[in-house]
């Protein structure tokens, strides 16, 4: 079962202290490499709570860990902290801007129960290469 | 034994506390306990004793293994990718101070680059707005003494500027507003009911990316006039509600973020934002300001201000400045391989930027100088760690309403690292060197 929803980026605090952290380690994925879904996309999609899903959108597709909106309700609304895994599904557009579209990209999600969320570094990495699995 | 050093300048986020505490050895080489600053905060100052941090440059072989290089090294390949390159972008500045910011300047003139900072995926499209229309503005200190009615509009300071809430916008009390959050009013704006609308007096949920209606709305209430049922999913009662709480205040601030400034309409939303200030200012005092977020992306947008006239995204290659968001910004030059060469400093293109544009970086000879290993220094084929500015080494930095402040050396870098400062003094001497100038 795969779900629409439309995708904002933003910090969170855990985004923050896990970054100045170190990036290539585990807290960062732990905080970044998640989406917060409304309970009730949940229900639609399915899934139970720390389910790995696929994120997929016109511009890209990244696998990462389904949690619950931690500042919600926001039905229809889905939130990947920023970083690199919400950097490869958002709209790259700047429309003559400068700015890309960070906030509001329309994506699907499905669950992808056997796909592991990869860390920062391996991600990039492996992206570069074209050897991310889509 | 140890010491406690006062009045340190946390070089984090734009709020630029200056009341840290840091307790250090004697010996002022070891940093032991932070005080006073926000979660985050703290883990930057901590992050610069870890244990595995990365001391001296390295460079990426074919077969993808790092290789540990001299700084000489580091400083002839850097030079010599900026003196080879037709364009080169120089990215980043934002967590650096104004002084490396102004060498790096000298050398985008010298070699003809781009140079760009943070702002492109942040507060860029709000520059663009503010020349499009002027910013009435004030500072943090007129907040915290006078401010009665706070607007935050498409930010969540409680999780992006911890400190913010408490230092300056809704809770201190200051020469005017002695009886603190009691006798504010705080509207938050924004798609989700986040933890800063959980402390704010009305929330209003609206559509995401319908802010442009909505402050648009916001001026017809102003006027009293009519509105629809319902704009950008807000009923309009509560939106007169919201109108008259802004008009009866003594000093309104509207903060805005990324909600509105990344979100489709981009710098139309942030004009009518600036509008909807100027349309308060018949009937009271309002004023607003950007939420910046790196501690010094302020710091580099005026440099650049006073050396060539324009904040961001600025085009050196023709011998002189140019200025145009959407073809001299970062990410529509790597997105359109109009750029040959890559410099990213502080800052973290690689996490930040969408990825079409990271792969760009990873085809094209490109150093990254930062003290963290990060997606950028993943991609990047040479990685430059350099002190901690804030931490390790001073130097001046702009807070987000655009106060100048120095920051403090708390404890000493590890051996032989350098700064970002001397590394980019010594680009500068190899490149003209290599330029023969």
């Amino acid at each position: 079962m795969a779900i629409r929803v439309n995708l904002i980026t933003g910090r969170t605090i855990q985004q923050g202290v896990s970054m100045e952290a170190g990036k290539e380690k585990p807290a960062y994925t732990a905080a970044c490499g998640i989406i917060e879904l409304d309970p009730t996309d949940f229900r639609k999609l399915g899934a139970f709570r720390g389910t790995n899903v696929r994120v997929t959108s016109d511009y890209g597709s990244v696998v990462v860990k389904a949690v619950e909106a931690t500042q919600g309700p926001h039905p229809g609304i889905a939130f990947i902290p920023m970083g690199p895994w919400a950097n490869m599904v958002v709209n790259p557009n700047t429309y003559s801007t400068g700015m890309p579209t960070f906030k509001g990209t329309p994506v699907t999600v499905e669950v992808a129960r056997n796909e592991p969320v990869l860390n920062s570094l391996e991600l990039v990495r492996k992206g570069c290469r074209g050897e991310l699995a889509s | 034994m140890s010491r406690t050093v006062t009045d340190v300048i946390c070089p984090f986020c734009g709020t630029l506390c200056d009341d840290i505490e840091v307790v250090v050895s004697d010996d002022g080489r070891k940093l032991h306990e932070v005080y006073n600053a926000c979660a985050i905060g703290a883990e930057k100052f901590l992050h610069s004793q870890a244990k595995d941090r990365i001391t001296r440059p390295r460079m990426r072989q074919d077969d993808g293994s790092w290789k540990e290089i001299t700084y000489d090294e580091a400083i002839d390949y850097t030079a010599r990718i900026l003196v080879n390159a037709k364009k080169p972008l120089m990215y980043g500045w934002s967590s650096t101070n104004c002084e490396a910011q102004a060498i790096g300047s000298e050398i985008g003139e010298v070699v003809g680059a781009v140079v760009d900072n943070t702002a492109t995926v942040c507060h860029g499209t709000s520059l663009i707005a503010v020349q499009d229309i002027g910013i009435p503005s004030c500072t943090l200190g007129e907040v915290k003494n006078r401010a009665d009615r706070i607007l935050f509009w498409g930010c969540n300071p409680a999780h992006a500027h911890p400190r913010h809430m408490s230092r300056y916008s809704i809770f201190p009390r200051g020469f005017f507003t002695g009886k603190g959050h009691t006798a504010r009013k705080v509207i938050v704006v924004d798609p989700r009911p986040t933890d800063t609308a959980n402390v704010a007096d009305i929330h209003l949920q609206v559509e995401q990316g319908r802010d442009y209606e909505l402050f648009d709305a916001f001026r017809v209430a102003f006027k009293g006039e009519q509105l629809p049922d319902f704009v950008a999913g807000i009923p309009k009662e509560k939106i007169y509600e919201a109108a008259e709480m802004l008009k009866s205040g003594r000093f309104v601030i509207i903060f805005f973020g990324m909600g509105v400034t990344q979100s489709l309409g981009k710098n139309h939303n942030i004009d009518a934002a600036i509008a909807v200030t100027r349309d308060l200012n018949e009937y009271t005092k309002a004023a607003i300001m950007p939420m910046r977020g790196h501690y010094n992306v302020t710091g580099s947008g005026q440099v650049w201000g006073w050396l060539f006239g324009f904040p961001y995204a600025v085009d050196l290659s023709r011998g002189f400045a140019r200025y145009n968001p959407g073809e001299t910004t970062a990410n529509d030059l790597l997105r359109r391989d109009e750029v040959d060469a890559v410099l990213v400093i502080a800052s973290d293109p690689g996490a930040h930027f969408p990825f079409s544009s990271v792969r760009k970086i990873y085809e094209l000879p490109s150093v990254a100088i930062d003290p963290h290993e990060t997606p950028t220094t993943e991609v990047c084929k040479v990685h430059v760690p350099v002190a901690f500015v804030g931490v390790e080494v001073g130097g001046c930095a702009y807070r987000m309403d655009n106060v100048p402040i120095e920051t403090r050396k708390v404890v000493e870098p590890p051996d032989g690292m350098m700064t970002d400062e001397e590394f980019l003094r010594r680009v500068l001497e190899r490149i003209k060197e290599l330029q023969g100038v």
